[in-house]
């Protein structure tokens, strides 16, 4: 019975469906209310921070009770990074608007938000730098004095040939592109239960959080005490998207509490902190040189990438995780000689920047797809053609950056693409829209997707933190039921279902006998989290491994019990089989706890196994089409069709698959037309509700159809590759080039994302 | 701040509850009721991932006091199983269609298609995209929540294929 | 994003519900679906001392046709309009934006005066009423007035509406067979409120002449306002395509439009252009 490939319903849902899940919000029975108090000012001096009168039982904690409580400050030992501290709670200056403060303690939550409205913040403002220009302008304000200029990171990469290049080139394409700010916005804002246990001294911390074990580190680590004494732990997390693998002030602030105080103290974050004050995302502004040769080969690139990545540096990737990835991956999946690019990172005082899934890709491949659309019109090739000319179609290949490209179909899953697009009937439906005043518009998005790397890949970012490897436990209990426990901390992933399909075929048993653990600092071994679209691959891996360990154990076991060759037992349907003898796996389970006298000699006493995975890496690869509508009228964008030919290898449960690559392309498309984070020019934020930052709703995203290859990676065990991230990567340059197609007519075309109506409509305007 | 007690009969049992007026009946749900189903996105009213159901009404949770349903009938996400925990087709087909991934918007919808799929007029795929549009999901990018409440309509003859 | 405290009171009757406004006059604040109140208060832009209640007032809760008036009392919601509440180019109107207020969840609460009191700039009730000519039943303890529509807008928010006043009734004209009535809106989200909209309204003369013209803009300006150039230009001529779009130009250009971060006041015109021109051609088409 092969359990993975199938598209098995999750185990995780039913509980879901009944509303039974456990957010952390629903945990905050008994545990006093934490409010913070954000800054109002984008940038400032603290002159004090008073409480008139503070009714019984309520507290304000400020920077000045943080006596010995470290700062987050995050290392990176590469590209000029200059270290930047975020004090849990400044004392002296604020950086950004939303910046907490503060912190308000009260019974309820009501009740601390009425007392946070009475502290008096006396904050003398200063200059703001909001902007890249303000933060490039000489002269400027510096937010930090460890790194002058507001540069934070300043990395480059200079092949010795790339000018050669472009002086043999017959055509120079550039393009300079913008990338608006975003929020990942997962619909469960941030939320911390801090609860201290009486009777162990202990502090256990519930959070909706990616990374629970980084989480432990970083906190006893500011905390100075001792990390065995803190369980972290993430239990429904109500969506992530990169935003909550950080280690944010509130969270070492709510663990001081409940040490301090030896309470309970509850954090939930509402919408409007988390859409100004959680993370942001994707402020970039990428300028690009291209050279071609006549027949259209890509000869060289040159890239001059900045991020906005606001006041501070996220722990642990840093702010150099946006700019230095487009460094790295610019190339693409294309076939690029040479190369040459500086990356730089700007402190500004805004939100500090996270991932968000698909950190700078969804950014480098709007600039590359353009890049090729453009050129392909400039040499007056058909841009697909252009695109199959440069694809890498040879495996492994070295990108001029050092990447390894393992075997991958970029030339097969655009040829899929365009034919499953059917682009000439397109193209005769769009002259005959054109006819009545309509524009239609398909764009193509062709690219790789770096997924499930391990160690070596961010070591070689420079990180002072080095995530990578996962390690799983696996036992069976006395009844024979299987435990896995992982470091991994899935969140929506459905990674408990794939997991345990995973095992059960390597141990002959069904999914249902088999409970995957996660979440849970105190039940789980040291690992990184869900993130970089790594569960499947890593995690998947280590699970894997750790249960062929324990197979093998259930295999000597049986030979001994069935009085055969360990080699000659076959683990299926529950049990072990020597040819026709069987012996259930339940026995044997029974037998090594219980019966230790007849088994014992062999492996012990008990059937636990632990295995750990660290891969290089692998890429997983797609091509998307758009096709849209645009109102010239208005500059409204109407998606007709969007359509995925997605490589990620084995699919370990295709339902899930697909489900990843229609929420990540939701949210690509959305990041193409509507989300958008906003600050006024004094640095206030414009966007803090839901009505004025635009996650989309049912009516704004298309059917998306999806055509998956497998083309297996020869570089991880379970060959999966990673696609969580994907759809968010390639959707947004699908979508700006469709519009681009759509405008031809007009002579303009896309290059800030997202391509607003207003924006569309000026674009329009102007060209006439 | 003084109390009000007040009750509020959910899914069919009484709560007998003292809130102050200022309570939502999202919070009074979750906080005073236990029922922590109903989940709180935005509490201004636009990712409806609080929708119950206000004496047969699909409602924001969080726009509603809940002094004001005093005496009132709510129907929230726990009502929907039946009491041994077996899903409801309803729920049913959202886990056969994987029409959740994080979970935390599916309380709301499936209130939201309840309510929908209880209304007398028939369900065409422009009226459930319409309908759907109310609530916010940041996971699945509404492609299976779709389809869930699709085959859901389709099971108990509600379907159409054109208006 | 919790709201501050306040005192609520749930009065059963009209005159009971006038006495507490009275009482409580600036401090207090009529609570009707809630669905603008409520997120407000959650913000804490606003923090009234109390609240009234109205929801259980059964006096409020008509709509019915009535000499030649469609009469829409105070805790009509927005719901009941989505299928036409009477015959007639008025009630089609009326069913036409209706699925354009938020959604269903928040249309079973919200309510077709509380849009009115509310006054923002971007409702489609608002820019209805002013289109057709609406005149609200004013209320207060002892005392009662009729205001047209024309005098209701003050700015964003803000209404003729004094603070001890309840908003009682609304009315309508039912216009009858010889008017086509048109909207459009524009949004960049279902459900959110409008960048533009444009109510149209035309009578037609037997010779297929446009004897009488209403235009309003409504999410453009502070308040929603009347294209009254645009559409003086389409009277005493039939409605064609071009004279259509001529007043579309017309509308874009005869006003002040507002502006923000995310729309400038150029983009603002080119909507109401657009929607102008949907909304008269829309209207001639049905
Ligand atoms: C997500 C979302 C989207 C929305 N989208 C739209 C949209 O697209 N278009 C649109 O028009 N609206 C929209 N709304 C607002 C909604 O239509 C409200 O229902 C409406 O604005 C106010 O009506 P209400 O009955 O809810 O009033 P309430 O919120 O109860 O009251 C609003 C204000 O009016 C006062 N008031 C109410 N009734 C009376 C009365 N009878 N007499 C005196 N004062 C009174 C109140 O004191 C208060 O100041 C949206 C709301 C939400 C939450
Ligand atoms: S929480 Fe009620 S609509 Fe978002
Ligand atoms: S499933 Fe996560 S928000 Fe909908």
């Amino acid at each position: 019975m092969n359990w993975t490939g199938r598209r098995l319903p999750r185990t995780e849902d039913p509980a879901l469906l009944r509303g039974e899940g456990a957010f952390t919000a629903d945990l905050a029975a008994g545990a006093r209310a934490v409010r913070f108090l954000r800054s109002p000012y984008a940038a400032g001096r603290i002159l004090s921070i008073t409480a008139p009168d503070l009714p019984p039982g309520a507290l304000l904690i400020t920077g000045a009770d943080l006596e010995g409580v470290g700062a987050i400050r995050p290392e990176l030992f590469r590209f000029n990074y200059r270290a930047i501290a975020q004090p849990v709670l400044p004392r002296e200056r604020v950086h950004f608007v939303g910046q907490p403060v503060a912190a308000v303690v009260a019974a309820t939550p009501e009740e601390a938000e009425d007392i946070a409205e009475t502290i008096l913040l006396d904050i003398e403002p200063e200059d703001p730098v909001v902007t890249i220009d303000d933060a490039l302008r000489p002269g400027t304000p510096t937010l930090h004095a460890e790194a002058p200029g507001n540069l934070v990171v300043d990395g480059t990469i200079r092949h010795p040939d790339c000018e050669a290049a472009f002086a043999r080139a017959d055509r120079i394409v550039e393009l300079t592109l913008r990338s608006g700010r975003q929020n990942a916005t997962p619909m469960e804002a941030r939320a911390g239960l801090a609860a201290y246990d009486r009777a162990t001294g202990r502090i256990r911390l519930t959070a909706s959080c990616q990374m629970p074990h980084m989480l432990r580190t970083g906190i006893a680590t500011l905390l100075g005490m001792a990390e065995a004494d803190l369980q972290i732990v993430a239990p429904d997390v109500g969506g992530g998207f990169g935003q909550k693998m950080a280690l944010f002030p509130e969270y070492p602030l709510l663990v001081w509490l409940a040490r301090r105080h030896r309470g309970s103290f509850c954090w939930v974050e509402d919408r409007n902190e988390n859409l100004i004050a959680s993370a942001h995302s994707r402020e970039q502004r990428h300028h690009l040189r291209a050279a071609f040769a006549a027949d259209g080969t890509l000869l060289g690139l040159e890239a001059d990438i900045l991020a906005n990545t606001g006041a501070f540096s996220c722990y642990p990737t840093t702010c150099g995780v946006e700019p230095l990835m487009a460094l790295a991956e610019y190339p693409g999946p294309y076939r690029l000689p040479t190369y040459a690019a500086r990356a730089r990172a700007l402190a500004t005082n805004t939100c500090p920047a996270a991932p968000y899934r698909g950190v700078s890709r969804p950014v480098v491949t709007f600039g590359l797809e353009r890049l090729m659309d453009r050129a392909a019109a400039a040499l007056g090739i058909d841009p697909v053609a252009l695109r199959r000319r440069n694809l890498v179609t040879e495996f492994p290949h070295v990108t001029p950056t050092g990447l390894t490209l393992d075997q991958a179909s970029y030339v097969e899953a655009l040829d899929r693409a365009v034919e499953a697009a059917d682009i000439p009937a397109f193209r005769t439906r769009q002259q005959a829209a054109r006819r009545e005043g309509r524009y239609l518009g398909l764009g193509l998005a062709v690219f790789n997707e770096r997924t499930g790397y391990g160690t070596p890949a961010f070591a070689a970012r420079g990180m002072g933190i080095v995530p990578g490897y996962e390690v799983v436990d696996i036992a069976m209990t006395p009844a024979g039921e299987v435990e896995v426990r992982i470091g991994a901390s899935p969140h929506g992933q459905g990674l408990r279902t794939a997991l345990a399909q995973l095992a059960a075929d390597r141990l002959g048993l069904d999914p249902s006998r088999i409970r995957v653990i996660h979440g849970d600092t105190d039940r789980t071994p040291y690992g990184w989290g869900s993130f970089a679209s790594r569960g499947a691959v890593i995690a998947g891996g280590a699970t894997q491994l750790a249960a062929d360990k324990l197979a093998a154990r259930l295999r000597r076991a049986a030979a001994r019990l069935l009085q055969a060759e360990p080699e000659s037992i076959a683990l299926r349907d529950g049990a072990a089989w020597a040819g026709e003898a069987s012996i259930p796996l339940t026995e044997i389970a029974r037998r090594v706890h219980q019966r230790s006298e007849q088994l014992s000699d062999l492996d012990g006493f008990n059937l636990a196994e632990t295995a750990q995975y660290d891969p290089g890496g692998t890429f997983s690869n797609a091509c998307h089409v758009a096709e849209v509508e645009v109102d010239a009228e208005t500059g409204h964008v109407r998606v007709l069709r969007f359509l995925v030919v997605e490589d990620a290898g084995r699919l370990l449960n295709p339902l899930i698959a697909d489900g990843q690559v229609h929420g990540g392309v939701a949210q690509g498309i959305a990041n193409a037309l509507l989300e958008e984070v906003l600050y006024a020019p004094d640095g206030n934020p414009l966007t803090g509700s839901l009505a004025d930052y635009l996650p989309p709703s049912a009516a704004e995203i298309p059917p998306i159809e999806i055509i998956h290859m497998e083309t297996e990676s020869p570089e991880t065990l379970t060959g999966a590759k990673g696609l969580g991230e994907g759809g968010t990567i390639g959707a947004p340059a699908a979508i700006a080039n469709a519009i681009s197609d759509a405008l031809a007519p007009f002579g303009v075309d896309i290059t800030e994302l997202p391509a607003t109506p207003a924006r569309i409509r000026a674009l329009i305007r102007n060209a006439r | 701040m003084t109390k009000t007690p007040i009750r509020l009969t959910v899914n069919g049992v009484p709560h007998d509850i003292a809130v102050e007026p200022r309570r939502t009946l999202a919070d009074a749900l979750r906080d005073d009721c236990g029922l922590t189903g109903t989940h709180l996105g935005c509490e201004h009213g636009v990712c409806g991932a609080c929708t119950v159901l206000l004496d047969g009404e699909v409602v924001r949770a969080c726009l509603h006091f809940a002094i004001q349903a005093d005496g009132r009938t709510i129907r929230t996400v726990e009502g929907l199983a039946t009491p041994d925990g077996t899903l409801n087709p309803l729920q049913h087909a959202f886990w056969q269609h994987h029409g959740l991934q994080c979970g935390f918007c599916t309380p709301g919808f499936l209130m939201l298609a309840t309510w929908l799929l209880e209304q007398e007029e028939p369900v065409d795929e422009a009226r459930l995209r319409h309908v759907l549009s109310s609530n916010l999901c940041r996971c699945t990018g509404y492609q299976n929540i779709l389809t869930a409440v699709r085959a859901a309509a389709q099971a108990i003859g509600k379907w159409t294929e054109a208006a | 994003m919790k709201c501050p405290p306040f005192d609520y009171h749930a009065p059963r009757s009209q005159a009971e519900a006038l006495a507490l406004l009275a009482r409580h006059g600036e401090e207090g604040k009529i609570l009707a679906g809630g669905q603008s109140l409520v997120p407000t208060m959650a913000f804490r832009l606003s923090r009234p001392a109390s609240l009234i209640d109205i929801n259980r007032i059964a006096e409020l809760d008509h709509c019915r046709a009535e000499g030649g008036r469609l009469r829409i009392g105070a805790l009509t919601r927005h719901a009941r309009f989505e299928r036409p509440v009477a015959p007639g180019p008025t009630g089609a109107l009326l069913a036409r934006a209706a699925e354009h207020i938020a959604h269903a969840p928040i249309r079973t609460r919200g309510t077709f005066c509380g849009s009115l009191a509310h006054a923002d700039p971007a409702s489609e009730w608002c820019c209805i009423a002013l289109a057709l000519g609406a005149e609200m039943r004013v209320l207060r303890e002892g005392g009662e007035r009729l205001v047209p529509a024309a005098d209701w807008f003050q700015s964003v928010f803000t209404t003729a509406l004094a603070p001890d006043e309840l908003l009682a009734e609304v009315s309508l004209p039912l216009l009858g067979p010889d008017w086509r009535c048109g909207f459009a809106e524009f949004n960049r989200r279902a459900g959110d409120f409008a960048l533009a909209m444009a109510v149209t309204a035309l009578r037609l003369d037997p010779a297929g002449h446009v004897a009488e013209a209403r235009i309003a803009l409504g999410g453009v300006a502070g308040t929603p306002i009347l294209a009254e150039t645009a559409a003086a230009s389409l009277l005493g001529a039939p409605p064609t395509p071009e004279r259509l779009r001529a007043a579309a130009a017309l509308a874009a250009e005869g006003f002040e439009p507002t502006e923000d971060a995310q729309v400038p006041a150029d983009y603002r015109r080119d909507l109401v252009r657009a929607m102008t021109r949907r909304a008269l051609e829309g209207s001639l088409a049905a």
